[in-house]
Protein backbone atom coordinates (compact mmCIF):
# COMPACT_ATOMS: atom_id res chain seq x y z
CA UNK A 1 0.00 0.00 0.00
CA UNK A 2 1.23 3.50 -0.86
CA UNK A 3 1.92 6.62 1.87
CA UNK A 4 -0.60 9.67 2.17
CA UNK A 5 1.07 12.03 3.42
CA UNK A 6 0.30 15.56 5.00
CA UNK A 7 2.68 18.25 5.68
CA UNK A 8 2.03 21.67 7.68
CA UNK A 9 3.89 24.56 8.99
CA UNK A 10 5.43 24.08 12.25
CA UNK A 11 3.63 26.43 14.63
CA UNK A 12 1.12 26.58 17.67
CA UNK A 13 -2.32 25.19 15.68
CA UNK A 14 -0.78 22.68 13.73
CA UNK A 15 0.82 21.19 16.97
CA UNK A 16 -3.54 20.02 17.66
CA UNK A 17 -3.93 19.00 14.66
CA UNK A 18 -0.95 16.66 14.83
CA UNK A 19 -1.79 15.49 18.13
CA UNK A 20 -5.34 14.58 16.97
CA UNK A 21 -4.31 12.95 13.71
CA UNK A 22 -2.01 10.64 15.99
CA UNK A 23 -4.63 9.91 18.41
CA UNK A 24 -7.40 8.68 15.20
CA UNK A 25 -4.21 7.33 12.98
CA UNK A 26 -2.43 5.16 15.16
CA UNK A 27 -0.01 3.94 12.07
CA UNK A 28 0.95 7.45 11.47
CA UNK A 29 4.81 8.85 11.71
CA UNK A 30 5.74 12.32 12.19
CA UNK A 31 8.97 13.88 10.64
CA UNK A 32 10.20 17.12 12.18
CA UNK A 33 12.28 19.42 9.65
CA UNK A 34 12.74 23.25 9.34
CA UNK A 35 9.51 24.75 9.62
CA UNK A 36 7.28 21.94 8.70
CA UNK A 37 5.95 18.48 10.25
CA UNK A 38 5.74 15.50 7.92
CA UNK A 39 2.89 13.28 8.48
CA UNK A 40 2.84 9.73 6.61
CA UNK A 41 0.42 6.74 7.08
CA UNK A 42 0.47 3.80 4.90
CA UNK A 43 -3.06 4.18 2.89
CA UNK A 44 -5.18 6.45 4.73
CA UNK A 45 -5.26 8.87 6.94
CA UNK A 46 -7.72 11.49 8.66
CA UNK A 47 -8.01 14.24 9.87
CA UNK A 48 -11.60 14.10 12.59
CA UNK A 49 -13.05 18.17 13.26
CA UNK A 50 -14.24 16.00 16.69
CA UNK A 51 -10.48 15.38 17.81
CA UNK A 52 -9.09 18.30 17.11
CA UNK A 53 -11.98 20.71 18.35
CA UNK A 54 -10.90 18.64 21.80
CA UNK A 55 -7.52 19.42 21.45
CA UNK A 56 -7.81 22.73 20.94
CA UNK A 57 -10.78 23.48 22.77
CA UNK A 58 -12.30 25.64 20.50
CA UNK A 59 -14.27 24.99 17.28
CA UNK A 60 -12.50 24.19 14.38
CA UNK A 61 -13.78 23.74 11.04
CA UNK A 62 -12.31 21.21 8.51
CA UNK A 63 -11.58 24.37 6.08
CA UNK A 64 -9.31 25.71 8.96
CA UNK A 65 -7.01 23.76 7.50
CA UNK A 66 -6.12 25.17 4.57
CA UNK A 67 -4.47 27.90 6.68
CA UNK A 68 -1.44 25.70 8.37
CA UNK A 69 -1.32 23.43 5.46
CA UNK A 70 1.87 23.29 2.84
CA UNK A 71 0.89 19.89 1.00
CA UNK A 72 -0.22 16.59 1.07
CA UNK A 73 -1.09 13.66 -1.19
CA UNK A 74 -3.49 11.03 -1.55
CA UNK A 75 -6.84 10.94 -3.01
CA UNK A 76 -8.71 13.95 -1.05
CA UNK A 77 -12.26 13.64 0.20
CA UNK A 78 -13.79 16.52 2.52
CA UNK A 79 -16.96 17.05 4.43
CA UNK A 80 -17.83 18.89 7.43
CA UNK A 81 -16.84 16.18 9.61
CA UNK A 82 -13.47 14.96 8.59
CA UNK A 83 -10.63 15.29 6.07
CA UNK A 84 -9.61 11.59 4.20
CA UNK A 85 -6.61 11.09 2.24
CA UNK A 86 -5.90 7.62 0.71
CA UNK A 87 -4.93 5.86 -2.18
CA UNK A 88 -6.71 3.32 -4.05
CA UNK A 89 -3.53 0.55 -3.55
CA UNK B 1 -35.24 30.46 14.37
CA UNK B 2 -31.68 30.60 12.90
CA UNK B 3 -31.84 28.95 9.29
CA UNK B 4 -30.28 26.18 9.48
CA UNK B 5 -26.71 25.96 8.21
CA UNK B 6 -25.92 24.32 4.89
CA UNK B 7 -23.46 21.35 4.88
CA UNK B 8 -20.24 21.56 2.79
CA UNK B 9 -21.77 19.32 -0.21
CA UNK B 10 -25.18 21.70 -0.30
CA UNK B 11 -23.41 24.79 -0.06
CA UNK B 12 -20.85 23.63 -2.83
CA UNK B 13 -23.95 22.48 -5.16
CA UNK B 14 -25.56 25.95 -4.39
CA UNK B 15 -22.30 27.91 -4.47
CA UNK B 16 -21.08 26.39 -7.93
CA UNK B 17 -23.48 24.19 -9.73
CA UNK B 18 -26.15 26.67 -9.28
CA UNK B 19 -24.49 28.90 -11.20
CA UNK B 20 -24.33 27.47 -14.68
CA UNK B 21 -27.19 28.26 -17.21
CA UNK B 22 -28.88 26.87 -19.80
CA UNK B 23 -27.94 28.29 -23.44
CA UNK B 24 -31.35 28.73 -25.08
CA UNK B 25 -30.65 31.50 -27.91
CA UNK B 26 -26.76 31.28 -28.41
CA UNK B 27 -24.85 28.40 -29.76
CA UNK B 28 -22.88 26.53 -26.80
CA UNK B 29 -20.28 25.20 -29.23
CA UNK B 30 -19.53 28.82 -29.99
CA UNK B 31 -19.54 29.87 -26.69
CA UNK B 32 -16.46 27.19 -25.48
CA UNK B 33 -15.11 27.07 -28.94
CA UNK B 34 -11.92 25.70 -28.13
CA UNK B 35 -13.11 22.39 -26.26
CA UNK B 36 -12.87 20.06 -29.06
CA UNK B 37 -9.97 20.66 -30.79
CA UNK B 38 -7.53 19.28 -28.98
CA UNK B 39 -9.59 15.28 -29.87
CA UNK B 40 -10.42 15.02 -25.87
CA UNK B 41 -14.24 14.06 -25.08
CA UNK B 42 -16.34 15.65 -22.07
CA UNK B 43 -19.48 13.23 -22.28
CA UNK B 44 -21.20 14.72 -19.11
CA UNK B 45 -19.64 17.95 -16.95
CA UNK B 46 -21.71 17.23 -13.74
CA UNK B 47 -19.59 14.62 -13.20
CA UNK B 48 -17.20 17.09 -12.00
CA UNK B 49 -16.07 16.98 -8.44
CA UNK B 50 -14.17 19.06 -6.50
CA UNK B 51 -13.00 17.47 -3.24
CA UNK B 52 -12.07 20.67 -0.87
CA UNK B 53 -16.01 22.15 -2.30
CA UNK B 54 -14.42 25.21 -2.09
CA UNK B 55 -16.82 28.28 -2.48
CA UNK B 56 -16.26 31.69 -3.28
CA UNK B 57 -17.36 32.98 0.06
CA UNK B 58 -15.13 30.43 2.24
CA UNK B 59 -12.38 31.17 -0.35
CA UNK B 60 -12.03 35.08 0.16
CA UNK B 61 -11.67 34.12 4.09
CA UNK B 62 -9.36 32.04 4.51
CA UNK B 63 -7.24 33.65 1.72
CA UNK B 64 -7.47 36.79 3.63
CA UNK B 65 -6.58 35.03 6.80
CA UNK B 66 -3.49 33.97 5.02
CA UNK B 67 -2.28 37.02 3.80
CA UNK B 68 -2.87 39.14 7.34
CA UNK B 69 -0.66 36.19 8.73
CA UNK B 70 1.85 36.43 5.78
CA UNK B 71 2.10 40.30 5.79
CA UNK B 72 3.00 40.57 9.76
CA UNK B 73 5.85 38.49 8.74
CA UNK B 74 7.19 40.99 6.09
CA UNK B 75 6.45 43.70 8.49
CA UNK B 76 8.60 41.94 11.38
CA UNK B 77 11.08 40.48 8.88
CA UNK B 78 11.64 44.16 8.02
CA UNK B 79 11.28 46.26 11.30
CA UNK B 80 13.91 43.66 12.41
CA UNK B 81 16.56 43.84 9.64
CA UNK B 82 15.72 40.06 8.27
CA UNK B 83 18.52 40.85 5.82
CA UNK B 84 21.11 40.27 8.25
CA UNK B 85 19.62 37.05 9.46
CA UNK B 86 20.03 35.01 6.54
CA UNK B 87 23.10 32.46 7.47
CA UNK B 88 25.18 34.00 4.63
CA UNK B 89 25.16 36.86 1.31
CA UNK B 90 25.67 33.82 -0.63
CA UNK B 91 22.13 31.94 -0.04
CA UNK B 92 20.85 35.83 -1.66
CA UNK B 93 21.49 34.26 -4.82
CA UNK B 94 19.09 32.03 -5.09
CA UNK B 95 16.16 34.41 -4.25
CA UNK B 96 17.31 36.18 -7.26
CA UNK B 97 16.98 33.45 -9.39
CA UNK B 98 13.91 33.18 -7.79
CA UNK B 99 12.50 36.13 -8.44
CA UNK B 100 13.74 36.81 -11.83
CA UNK B 101 13.03 32.97 -12.68
CA UNK B 102 10.01 31.23 -10.85
CA UNK B 103 7.84 34.36 -9.66
CA UNK B 104 7.04 35.32 -13.44
CA UNK B 105 5.95 31.80 -13.76
CA UNK B 106 3.01 32.03 -11.45
CA UNK B 107 1.93 35.62 -13.22
CA UNK B 108 2.10 33.12 -16.43
CA UNK B 109 -0.07 30.78 -14.48
CA UNK B 110 -2.43 33.95 -13.44
CA UNK B 111 -2.91 34.60 -17.09
CA UNK B 112 -2.90 30.87 -18.03
CA UNK B 113 -5.83 29.85 -15.76
CA UNK B 114 -8.18 33.16 -16.01
CA UNK B 115 -7.99 32.40 -20.24
CA UNK B 116 -8.92 28.59 -19.95
CA UNK B 117 -11.13 29.31 -16.96
CA UNK B 118 -13.09 31.08 -19.23
CA UNK B 119 -13.17 28.02 -21.85
CA UNK B 120 -14.66 25.15 -20.31
CA UNK B 121 -18.46 23.84 -20.74
CA UNK B 122 -18.27 22.61 -16.74
CA UNK B 123 -18.86 25.41 -13.95
CA UNK B 124 -17.13 22.99 -11.84
CA UNK B 125 -13.72 23.54 -13.89
CA UNK B 126 -14.45 27.00 -14.27
CA UNK B 127 -14.99 27.68 -10.35
CA UNK B 128 -11.78 25.93 -9.62
CA UNK B 129 -9.61 27.77 -12.48
CA UNK B 130 -11.24 31.27 -11.27
CA UNK B 131 -9.95 30.72 -7.61
CA UNK B 132 -6.70 29.41 -9.01
CA UNK B 133 -6.10 32.15 -10.94
CA UNK B 134 -6.55 34.48 -8.04
CA UNK B 135 -4.60 32.31 -6.35
CA UNK B 136 -1.57 32.92 -8.75
CA UNK B 137 -1.86 36.31 -8.88
CA UNK B 138 -1.62 36.65 -5.24
CA UNK B 139 1.26 34.58 -5.08
CA UNK B 140 3.20 36.74 -7.62
CA UNK B 141 1.96 39.88 -5.63
CA UNK B 142 3.68 38.07 -2.16
CA UNK B 143 6.62 37.13 -3.78
CA UNK B 144 7.17 40.79 -5.02
CA UNK B 145 6.84 42.49 -1.65
CA UNK B 146 9.14 39.83 0.36
CA UNK B 147 11.95 40.31 -2.02
CA UNK B 148 11.61 44.09 -2.14
CA UNK B 149 12.81 43.88 1.36
CA UNK B 150 16.33 42.20 -0.25
CA UNK B 151 16.47 44.72 -3.19
CA UNK B 152 17.04 47.29 -0.75
CA UNK B 153 20.32 46.08 0.15
CA UNK B 154 21.58 43.89 -2.25
CA UNK B 155 22.13 43.70 -6.18
CA UNK B 156 20.60 41.82 -8.96
CA UNK B 157 16.62 42.10 -7.95
CA UNK B 158 16.30 45.82 -9.88
CA UNK B 159 14.68 44.95 -13.28
CA UNK B 160 13.00 41.41 -12.92
CA UNK B 161 10.76 41.35 -15.74
CA UNK B 162 12.53 42.80 -18.29
CA UNK B 163 15.03 40.21 -17.41
CA UNK B 164 12.56 37.54 -17.70
CA UNK B 165 11.81 38.26 -21.17
CA UNK B 166 15.32 38.22 -22.04
CA UNK B 167 18.34 36.58 -20.14
CA UNK B 168 19.26 33.51 -21.65
CA UNK B 169 18.75 30.72 -18.83
CA UNK B 170 15.76 32.54 -17.62
CA UNK B 171 14.29 31.51 -20.86
CA UNK B 172 14.11 27.75 -19.60
CA UNK B 173 11.15 28.92 -17.26
CA UNK B 174 9.35 31.58 -19.90
CA UNK B 175 9.49 29.16 -22.87
CA UNK B 176 7.74 26.04 -20.48
CA UNK B 177 5.13 28.54 -19.47
CA UNK B 178 4.63 29.61 -22.87
CA UNK B 179 4.34 26.48 -24.57
CA UNK B 180 2.06 25.72 -22.09
CA UNK B 181 -0.28 28.62 -22.68
CA UNK B 182 -0.35 28.45 -26.10
CA UNK B 183 -1.87 24.42 -25.48
CA UNK B 184 -4.99 23.66 -25.87
CA UNK B 185 -7.01 24.42 -22.49
CA UNK B 186 -6.96 20.43 -21.81
CA UNK B 187 -3.46 20.57 -22.35
CA UNK B 188 -2.71 23.08 -20.14
CA UNK B 189 -4.51 21.72 -17.40
CA UNK B 190 -2.28 18.34 -17.67
CA UNK B 191 0.46 20.43 -17.88
CA UNK B 192 0.29 22.96 -15.37
CA UNK B 193 -2.71 21.25 -12.62
CA UNK B 194 -1.41 17.70 -13.06
CA UNK B 195 2.55 17.48 -14.37
CA UNK B 196 3.73 20.32 -12.63
CA UNK B 197 1.46 20.97 -9.69
CA UNK B 198 0.95 17.80 -9.02
CA UNK B 199 4.00 15.77 -9.77
CA UNK B 200 7.02 18.47 -9.42
CA UNK B 201 6.04 21.46 -7.48
CA UNK B 202 6.56 20.28 -4.09
CA UNK B 203 10.03 20.12 -4.63
CA UNK B 204 10.48 23.69 -4.97
CA UNK B 205 8.08 24.78 -2.43
CA UNK B 206 8.70 22.26 0.11
CA UNK B 207 12.29 20.84 0.42
CA UNK B 208 13.71 24.29 -0.55
CA UNK B 209 11.67 26.39 1.72
CA UNK B 210 12.58 24.58 4.40
CA UNK B 211 15.85 25.28 3.32
CA UNK B 212 15.07 28.82 3.32
CA UNK B 213 13.77 28.69 6.83
CA UNK B 214 16.84 26.95 7.81
CA UNK B 215 19.11 29.75 6.00
CA UNK B 216 16.82 32.30 8.65
CA UNK B 217 15.04 33.31 5.76
CA UNK B 218 11.52 34.11 7.28
CA UNK B 219 10.13 36.20 4.24
CA UNK B 220 10.97 33.32 1.65
CA UNK B 221 10.22 30.76 3.82
CA UNK B 222 6.14 31.95 4.94
CA UNK B 223 5.70 32.69 1.53
CA UNK B 224 6.42 29.73 -0.12
CA UNK B 225 4.52 28.28 2.71
CA UNK B 226 1.60 30.49 1.75
CA UNK B 227 1.91 29.76 -1.74
CA UNK B 228 2.15 25.86 -1.78
CA UNK B 229 -0.89 25.97 0.86
CA UNK B 230 -2.81 27.02 -2.09
CA UNK B 231 -1.19 24.56 -4.45
CA UNK B 232 -2.51 21.51 -2.05
CA UNK B 233 -5.38 22.69 -3.72
CA UNK B 234 -3.91 22.90 -6.84
CA UNK B 235 -2.36 19.72 -6.63
CA UNK B 236 -5.66 17.95 -5.29
CA UNK B 237 -7.50 20.20 -8.93
CA UNK B 238 -5.10 18.62 -10.82
CA UNK B 239 -5.24 15.16 -9.64
CA UNK B 240 -9.03 15.59 -10.35
CA UNK B 241 -8.62 16.60 -13.93
CA UNK B 242 -6.60 13.73 -14.86
CA UNK B 243 -9.05 11.57 -13.44
CA UNK B 244 -12.42 13.02 -14.35
CA UNK B 245 -11.20 12.50 -18.05
CA UNK B 246 -9.99 9.34 -18.06
CA UNK B 247 -13.02 8.77 -16.74
CA UNK B 248 -15.20 10.59 -19.45
CA UNK B 249 -13.79 9.11 -22.32
CA UNK B 250 -11.75 5.73 -23.13
CA UNK B 251 -10.37 7.85 -26.18
CA UNK B 252 -8.95 10.66 -23.92
CA UNK B 253 -6.57 7.92 -22.08
CA UNK B 254 -3.79 8.00 -25.12
CA UNK B 255 -3.87 11.50 -25.31
CA UNK B 256 -3.68 12.18 -21.66
CA UNK B 257 -0.54 10.01 -21.55
CA UNK B 258 1.31 11.75 -24.12
CA UNK B 259 0.90 14.96 -22.78
CA UNK B 260 2.06 13.64 -19.15
CA UNK B 261 4.87 12.52 -20.93
CA UNK B 262 5.68 15.61 -22.00
CA UNK B 263 5.12 16.92 -19.36
CA UNK B 264 6.95 15.82 -17.17
CA UNK B 265 10.31 15.99 -19.34
CA UNK B 266 9.28 19.42 -19.80
CA UNK B 267 9.14 20.06 -15.74
CA UNK B 268 12.59 17.61 -15.10
CA UNK B 269 14.55 19.72 -17.62
CA UNK B 270 13.09 23.09 -15.80
CA UNK B 271 13.80 21.90 -12.07
CA UNK B 272 17.49 21.19 -12.62
CA UNK B 273 17.28 24.79 -11.93
CA UNK B 274 15.79 24.32 -8.70
CA UNK B 275 18.01 21.15 -7.80
CA UNK B 276 21.04 23.51 -8.20
CA UNK B 277 19.56 25.80 -5.97
CA UNK B 278 19.36 23.09 -3.35
CA UNK B 279 22.48 21.51 -3.50
CA UNK B 280 24.92 24.21 -3.94
CA UNK B 281 23.27 27.58 -3.28
CA UNK B 282 21.66 26.82 0.65
CA UNK B 283 24.79 27.00 2.84
CA UNK B 284 22.70 25.73 5.72
CA UNK B 285 21.80 21.90 4.09
CA UNK B 286 18.48 20.53 4.51
CA UNK B 287 18.75 17.66 2.05
CA UNK B 288 20.15 17.13 -1.09
CA UNK B 289 18.44 16.81 -4.55
CA UNK B 290 18.63 13.32 -4.33
CA UNK B 291 16.90 12.58 -1.55
CA UNK B 292 14.39 15.85 -2.21
CA UNK B 293 13.70 14.10 -5.71
CA UNK B 294 13.54 10.66 -3.93
CA UNK B 295 10.50 11.93 -1.41
CA UNK B 296 8.64 13.71 -3.58
CA UNK B 297 8.82 12.38 -7.15
CA UNK B 298 10.18 8.71 -6.76
CA UNK B 299 7.53 8.33 -3.49
CA UNK B 300 5.01 10.42 -3.98
CA UNK B 301 4.70 10.53 -7.33
CA UNK B 302 4.96 6.86 -7.62
CA UNK B 303 2.05 6.15 -5.38
CA UNK B 304 -0.20 8.59 -7.42
CA UNK B 305 1.21 6.77 -11.02
CA UNK B 306 -0.28 3.25 -8.85
CA UNK B 307 -3.05 4.35 -8.46
CA UNK B 308 -3.68 6.02 -12.01
CA UNK B 309 -2.80 2.77 -13.49
CA UNK B 310 -6.69 1.68 -12.60
CA UNK B 311 -7.44 4.05 -16.02
CA UNK B 312 -4.41 2.49 -18.02
CA UNK B 313 -1.85 5.09 -17.26
CA UNK B 314 2.01 4.23 -17.05
CA UNK B 315 4.72 6.07 -15.17
CA UNK B 316 6.18 9.05 -17.47
CA UNK B 317 8.11 8.13 -20.63
CA UNK B 318 11.84 8.45 -19.66
CA UNK B 319 10.94 8.41 -15.93
CA UNK B 320 13.87 5.64 -15.98
CA UNK B 321 16.50 8.21 -17.16
CA UNK B 322 15.54 10.98 -14.62
CA UNK B 323 15.77 8.30 -12.31
CA UNK B 324 19.77 8.25 -13.30
CA UNK B 325 19.99 12.51 -13.65
CA UNK B 326 19.13 12.78 -10.06
CA UNK B 327 22.80 11.66 -9.68
CA UNK B 328 24.18 14.57 -11.87
CA UNK B 329 21.76 17.58 -13.04
CA UNK B 330 22.61 19.60 -10.12
CA UNK B 331 26.36 19.04 -10.51
CA UNK B 332 26.22 19.91 -14.03
CA UNK B 333 24.08 22.61 -13.87
CA UNK B 334 26.08 24.95 -11.02
CA UNK B 335 29.68 24.04 -13.02
CA UNK B 336 27.71 25.88 -15.87
CA UNK B 337 26.52 28.96 -14.25
CA UNK B 338 30.30 29.00 -12.34
CA UNK B 339 31.94 29.13 -15.57
CA UNK B 340 29.18 31.37 -16.89
CA UNK B 341 29.57 33.62 -13.98
CA UNK B 342 29.96 36.78 -16.49
CA UNK B 343 27.01 36.76 -18.11
CA UNK B 344 24.24 35.59 -15.25
CA UNK B 345 22.83 38.45 -12.98
CA UNK B 346 23.55 36.73 -9.93
CA UNK B 347 26.75 35.53 -8.28
CA UNK B 348 28.63 31.83 -8.31
CA UNK B 349 31.37 30.62 -6.30
CA UNK B 350 33.37 27.52 -5.73
CA UNK B 351 31.59 25.67 -2.69
CA UNK B 352 33.81 25.27 0.46
CA UNK B 353 35.73 22.69 1.55
CA UNK B 354 32.93 21.56 4.06
CA UNK B 355 29.93 21.95 1.26
CA UNK B 356 32.48 19.97 -1.15
CA UNK B 357 32.50 16.84 1.66
CA UNK B 358 29.00 17.03 1.83
CA UNK B 359 28.33 16.56 -1.63
CA UNK B 360 30.98 13.56 -1.85
CA UNK B 361 28.89 12.20 1.76
CA UNK B 362 25.65 12.64 -0.57
CA UNK B 363 26.50 11.94 -3.68
CA UNK B 364 28.75 8.63 -3.02
CA UNK B 365 28.17 7.22 -6.67
CA UNK B 366 29.26 9.89 -8.76
CA UNK B 367 30.45 13.27 -7.14
CA UNK B 368 34.20 12.33 -6.51
CA UNK B 369 34.14 10.91 -9.56
CA UNK B 370 32.86 13.02 -11.95
CA UNK B 371 32.54 16.01 -9.93
CA UNK B 372 34.76 17.21 -7.20
CA UNK B 373 38.07 16.98 -9.45
CA UNK B 374 36.06 20.09 -11.41
CA UNK B 375 36.13 22.09 -8.54
CA UNK B 376 39.27 20.82 -7.31
CA UNK B 377 40.83 22.65 -10.63
CA UNK B 378 39.16 25.82 -10.34
CA UNK B 379 40.12 26.30 -6.94
CA UNK B 380 43.35 25.83 -8.29
CA UNK B 381 43.16 27.99 -10.71
CA UNK B 382 41.52 30.47 -8.84
CA UNK B 383 44.23 30.81 -6.46
CA UNK B 384 46.66 31.55 -9.55
CA UNK B 385 44.56 34.65 -10.26
CA UNK B 386 42.53 32.73 -12.92
CA UNK B 387 39.24 31.87 -12.42
CA UNK B 388 37.48 30.36 -15.28
CA UNK B 389 35.20 32.01 -17.03
CA UNK B 390 34.07 30.64 -20.08
CA UNK B 391 33.28 33.07 -23.43
CA UNK B 392 31.70 31.05 -25.85
CA UNK B 393 27.75 31.51 -26.49
CA UNK B 394 26.62 28.04 -25.17
CA UNK B 395 24.69 26.17 -27.88
CA UNK B 396 21.11 25.63 -26.54
CA UNK B 397 18.71 22.67 -26.54
CA UNK B 398 16.08 23.84 -29.39
CA UNK B 399 12.90 22.36 -26.62
CA UNK B 400 14.02 23.11 -23.11
CA UNK B 401 16.01 26.10 -24.38
CA UNK B 402 19.09 24.85 -21.67
CA UNK B 403 22.32 24.96 -22.86
CA UNK B 404 23.89 21.67 -23.75
CA UNK B 405 24.84 20.64 -20.61
CA UNK B 406 23.91 17.61 -19.88
CA UNK B 407 25.44 13.92 -20.43
CA UNK B 408 24.63 10.73 -21.22
CA UNK B 409 23.23 9.06 -18.09
CA UNK B 410 25.39 5.78 -19.82
CA UNK B 411 28.47 7.73 -20.10
CA UNK B 412 28.34 10.58 -17.79
CA UNK B 413 31.85 12.22 -19.08
CA UNK B 414 29.91 12.96 -22.31
CA UNK B 415 27.82 15.60 -22.82
CA UNK B 416 24.27 14.41 -24.63
CA UNK B 417 23.97 15.70 -28.39
CA UNK B 418 20.68 15.18 -30.35
CA UNK B 419 20.05 16.10 -33.62
CA UNK B 420 17.02 16.58 -35.88
CA UNK B 421 15.92 17.50 -39.30
CA UNK B 422 12.95 19.59 -40.54
CA UNK B 423 12.10 21.14 -43.70
CA UNK B 424 16.18 21.23 -44.63
CA UNK B 425 17.08 22.86 -40.66
CA UNK B 426 18.95 20.80 -38.67
CA UNK B 427 17.62 21.64 -34.49
CA UNK B 428 19.48 20.57 -31.55
CA UNK B 429 18.75 18.78 -28.48
CA UNK B 430 19.84 18.37 -25.28
CA UNK B 431 18.16 14.35 -24.99
CA UNK B 432 15.94 12.15 -26.36
CA UNK B 433 13.31 13.61 -24.35
CA UNK B 434 13.64 17.01 -25.75
CA UNK B 435 13.81 15.87 -28.94
CA UNK B 436 10.92 14.13 -29.08
CA UNK B 437 9.08 16.62 -27.84
CA UNK B 438 10.08 18.59 -30.99
CA UNK B 439 9.32 15.78 -33.46
CA UNK B 440 6.04 15.55 -31.85
CA UNK B 441 5.23 19.54 -32.72
CA UNK B 442 8.21 20.80 -34.97
CA UNK B 443 5.86 23.46 -36.26
CA UNK B 444 5.19 24.61 -32.82
CA UNK B 445 9.71 23.97 -31.42
CA UNK B 446 10.32 25.57 -34.82
CA UNK B 447 9.54 29.07 -33.74
CA UNK B 448 11.60 28.94 -30.34
CA UNK B 449 13.03 32.05 -29.55
CA UNK B 450 16.69 30.79 -28.37
CA UNK B 451 18.68 33.29 -26.65
CA UNK B 452 22.19 32.33 -27.97
CA UNK B 453 20.93 32.21 -31.88
CA UNK B 454 19.01 35.96 -31.28
CA UNK B 455 22.29 37.51 -30.18
CA UNK B 456 24.22 35.76 -33.08
CA UNK B 457 21.65 37.13 -35.48
CA UNK B 458 22.00 40.59 -34.02
CA UNK B 459 18.73 41.08 -32.45
CA UNK B 460 19.89 41.59 -28.61
CA UNK B 461 22.14 44.49 -29.21
CA UNK B 462 26.13 43.92 -29.10
CA UNK B 463 27.97 43.88 -30.76
CA UNK B 464 30.09 42.51 -27.86
CA UNK B 465 29.22 39.95 -25.17
CA UNK B 466 28.97 43.41 -22.55
CA UNK B 467 27.31 45.70 -24.19
CA UNK B 468 24.71 42.57 -24.36
CA UNK B 469 24.65 42.05 -21.38
CA UNK B 470 24.87 45.42 -19.92
CA UNK B 471 21.95 47.52 -22.22
CA UNK B 472 19.73 44.39 -23.84
CA UNK B 473 19.35 42.36 -20.19
CA UNK B 474 19.69 45.40 -17.76
CA UNK B 475 22.69 44.11 -15.28
CA UNK B 476 24.72 46.34 -13.64
CA UNK B 477 28.24 44.55 -14.70
CA UNK B 478 30.70 44.21 -12.37
CA UNK B 479 27.89 44.46 -9.28
CA UNK B 480 24.89 41.94 -10.53
CA UNK B 481 27.70 39.12 -12.51
CA UNK B 482 30.58 37.65 -11.37
CA UNK B 483 31.91 35.56 -8.62
CA UNK B 484 30.81 36.47 -5.41
CA UNK B 485 34.25 36.66 -3.82
CA UNK B 486 35.22 40.74 -4.58
CA UNK B 487 31.61 41.48 -5.29
CA UNK B 488 29.89 44.80 -3.98
CA UNK B 489 27.02 42.10 -2.09
CA UNK B 490 30.21 40.59 0.10
CA UNK B 491 31.51 44.08 0.77
CA UNK B 492 28.61 45.73 2.17
CA UNK B 493 27.85 42.57 4.12
CA UNK B 494 31.01 42.14 5.56
CA UNK B 495 30.51 45.92 6.44
CA UNK B 496 27.16 45.01 8.31
CA UNK B 497 28.97 42.67 10.28
CA UNK B 498 31.71 44.79 11.43
CA UNK B 499 29.17 47.00 12.91
CA UNK B 500 26.60 44.67 14.30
Amino acid sequence: MSKVYLILQDNDISRYIVEAVEADNPQVTINYQPALIRLEAEGRMVVNRDTVEEKLGRQWDVQELHLNLITLGGNVDEDDERLELSWAI
Amino acid sequence: MAAKKLNLKDKYKLLTRDLDWEFSYEDRKKAFPYEDFEGIKINDWSKWEDPFRLTMDAYWKYQAEKEKKLYAIFDASSQHNGHLNVSDPRYINAIKLFLTGISPLEYQAYQGFAHVGRQFGGVGARVACQMQSIDELRHVQTQVHAMSQYNKYFDGFHDWTHMHDRVWYLSVPKSFFDDARTSGPFEFLVAISFSFEYVLTNLVFVPFMSGAAHNGDMATVTFGFSAQSDEARHMTLGLEVIKFLLEQDEGNVAIVQKWIDKWFWRGCRLLSIVGMMMDYMLPNKVMSWKEAWEVYFEEAGGALFKDLARYGIRMPQYADIVEKEKEHVSHQAWWTFYTYGHAAGFHTWIPTDAELDWLSEKYPDTFDKYYRPRWELAKKLESEGKRIYNNALPQLCNTCQIPMLFTEMSEPGQIAYRVSEYKGDKYHFCSDGCQHIFEEEPEKYVQSWLPAHQIYMGNCGGPDVPDILRDYYHFNLGADNLDMKGSPDEQRWNEWKKQG
